[in-house]
């Protein structure tokens, strides 16, 4: 502030007050600043989900030029939709499959490696290369991990006299694979936001409690864990938006077969907009799911906010 | 622990193996994790040769410093007008970028891909770009690196009569490296690994990148015969990563932490 001050006083010393043209300049420069930013995001962000919820209630019938206004029947189509209901309820699965089990990894990683060693920088490097490879990448690997009979996952089992499922091909164990590849992929990534957090915990209370005879358990589940509550906020919501916005393995690996058994949310939208031409249940479906990022960002903004100024 | 790790390793370690093994030990002895073999370079050049490797590179490389390079300009002058500007609705404005932090792209690749198609882009690798020019996590972290900066510098250079664009290029900018090169190694390892939204965009071999070339590669490669070939091409994309990684790796820890959400 006080550079406008000077710059203010040194004006006054000229004489007049700031030139008109002067001023007006001054107030438009941070618009100025912000326009690209604030088109793109309009043109990429705001406006197409205006256009979302505009395009979920018109019809346009293949072939025809015309535009009907449908009210809630592309949502009624949706939620008749064997295939999308399906896909909701695959993604809670998955959800459930993968968001405790890669956040509580990455917690007993951190915890592993958090001494900073020569041994453990090693450690860490091998827990975070999954999380840097592309998701197709990971997908191409696990298509041969997963090869019946002689893929690396049944020949080592075979070692060991166990027979492994037909891991992409049976209905009732595909997305459980999936869940695999993504907990594998992910945990890495989460352990560096819990040794973020862990560098930032007082050592006084830690040391308080061992002194008080608390054992390594009762020092993780009543010290640790609950001063680590603002890590793991801010890890579910970036947890939570990946098991949406991610279906690459599925399109590489399965294409939401067998008899859909893993088809995800937004694989579904990519389905129906993209093979399907189905433009009005697509933006239905996408709408339903921008909703949910913004119910998630409303319970989350402010932990968004104290999670990235921690991690400063 | 060294168990674990070692476990959680295993994928990258098979396809090391796999990729240097020569061809003629065939589908039987693929899913050994020991390199019993002498190390050959065939599957490398085989990988080259039956997919456009170079004209792949050449695509992702334009696509990831692209929008870089055009973030760069536009997370800068945001940054340091939420930084150094006060003005009516700066909070308002604000929230209207951390929003975007939620509003992640793939979601909105519906309505996304009908408006590059109405600017004309379908099929190109603009189109590809367009959506990431402007990042409102490169904002933020913008405007955390330029408020750590003292102001004495940039007063210092307005006496001096430096006008605002002067003490940001001058100034500011270089004061900001750690956070532009944090920015910079989260945005490109994000556009080189994506692969839902250049799927969607183009639509002719001569534009795909590595993640859908690598994809095609995987869907035509059926059986365990040509896992060989597979495990080369998956380490070719990989590769420039790795070495980054290798270069930048407190960098890139700290980047990622800083991160939490992709550029």
């Amino acid at each position: 502030m006080t550079s406008v001050a000077a710059a203010q006083a040194s004006f006054g010393a000229a004489g007049a007050r700031p030139a008109l043209g002067h001023r007006l300049r001054r107030r438009s420069l941070p618009w100025l600043l912000l326009a690209p930013s604030l088109l793109l995001l309009a043109a990429f962000t705001y406006l197409p989900i205006v256009r979302l919820a505009w395009e979920s209630l018109h019809d346009k019938p293949h072939g025809t030029a015309t535009t009907l206004w449908v009210g809630l029947g592309n949502y009624i189509n949706l939620f008749a939709d064997k295939a999308f209901t399906q896909s909701v309820a695959n993604n809670l699965v998955y959800a459930a499959g993968t968001v405790p089990a890669s956040m509580v990894l990455a917690l007993l990683f951190a915890l592993a490696v958090q001494r900073s060693t020569r041994f453990n920088a090693v450690m860490r490097a091998l827990l975070l290369f999954p999380s840097m490879v592309p998701l197709v990448a990971a997908a191409s690997l696990f298509f041969f991990i997963f090869l019946p009979g002689v893929g690396l996952f049944d020949y080592y089992l075979a070692k060991l006299g166990l027979r492994g499922a037909n891991w992409l091909g049976d209905p009732d164990v595909a997305l459980w694979s999936l869940i695999g590849i993504t907990v594998w992929k992910n945990a890495g990534y989460y352990m560096l936001f819990y040794l973020a957090g862990l560098q930032t915990l007082p050592g006084e209370v830690l040391e308080a409690a061992t002194i008080d005879g608390a054992s390594g358990w009762q020092r993780l589940r009543y010290v640790i864990v609950p001063l680590l509550a603002p890590t793991t906020a801010f890890v579910l919501v970036i947890a939570l938006i990946n098991v949406l916005t991610q279906v690459d393995h599925v399109i590489v690996l399965t294409k939401g077969g067998p008899s859909n058994s893993t088809k995800l949310v937004l694989y579904y939208i990519y389905e129906q907009a993209h093979e399907n031409f189905a433009a009005g249940k697509a933006a239905a479906a996408s709408l339903l799911s921008v909703s949910f990022l913004l119910a998630l960002s409303v319970f989350s903004l402010k932990t968004m906010e104290r999670g990235a100024h921690a991690a400063s | 622990m060294l168990v674990t790790a070692f476990l959680w390793s295993t994928p990258f370690l098979w396809t090391l193996v796999a990729s240097f093994r020569p061809e003629s030990a065939g589908g039987l002895g693929m899913a050994s994790l020991l390199p019993d073999y002498v190390p050959t370079l065939a599957n490398f050049r085989n990988a080259f040769e039956s997919g456009d490797f170079a004209l792949y590179y050449l695509n992702t490389a334009i696509v990831a410093f692209g929008i870089l390079a055009v973030q760069i300009v536009t997370i800068s002058l945001a940054g340091y007008a939420f930084a150094r500007l006060s003005f009516p609705g700066r909070e308002a404005i604000f929230y209207v970028f951390l929003l975007q932090l939620m509003l992640v792209p793939p979601i909105l690749i519906v309505p996304n891909l009908r408006t590059i198609v109405d600017l004309g882009l379908y099929g190109s690798l603009l189109g590809v770009m367009a959506p990431y020019f402007a990042s409102a996590f490169g904002t933020f972290l913008m405007r955390q690196t330029f408020r750590q900066i003292p102001r004495d510098f940039e007063e210092a250079a307005v006496i001096d009569g430096a006008h605002w664009w002067q003490s940001l290029w001058h100034v500011l900018l270089p004061m900001a490296k750690p956070g532009l090169l944090a920015f910079s190694l989260v945005s490109l390892m994000a556009h080189w690994n994506e692969f839902l939204w250049p799927l969607m965009v183009l639509n002719e071999p001569r534009t795909h990148t590595l993640t859908i070339g690598l994809a095609t590669f995987a869907l035509s490669t059926e059986g365990g015969r040509e896992w060989g070939l597979l495990a080369a091409g998956t380490l070719l994309v990989m590769f420039p990563l790795l070495a980054l990684f290798a270069v930048f790796q407190r960098q890139f820890v700290n980047s990622f932490m800083f991160a939490g959400l992709k550029g």
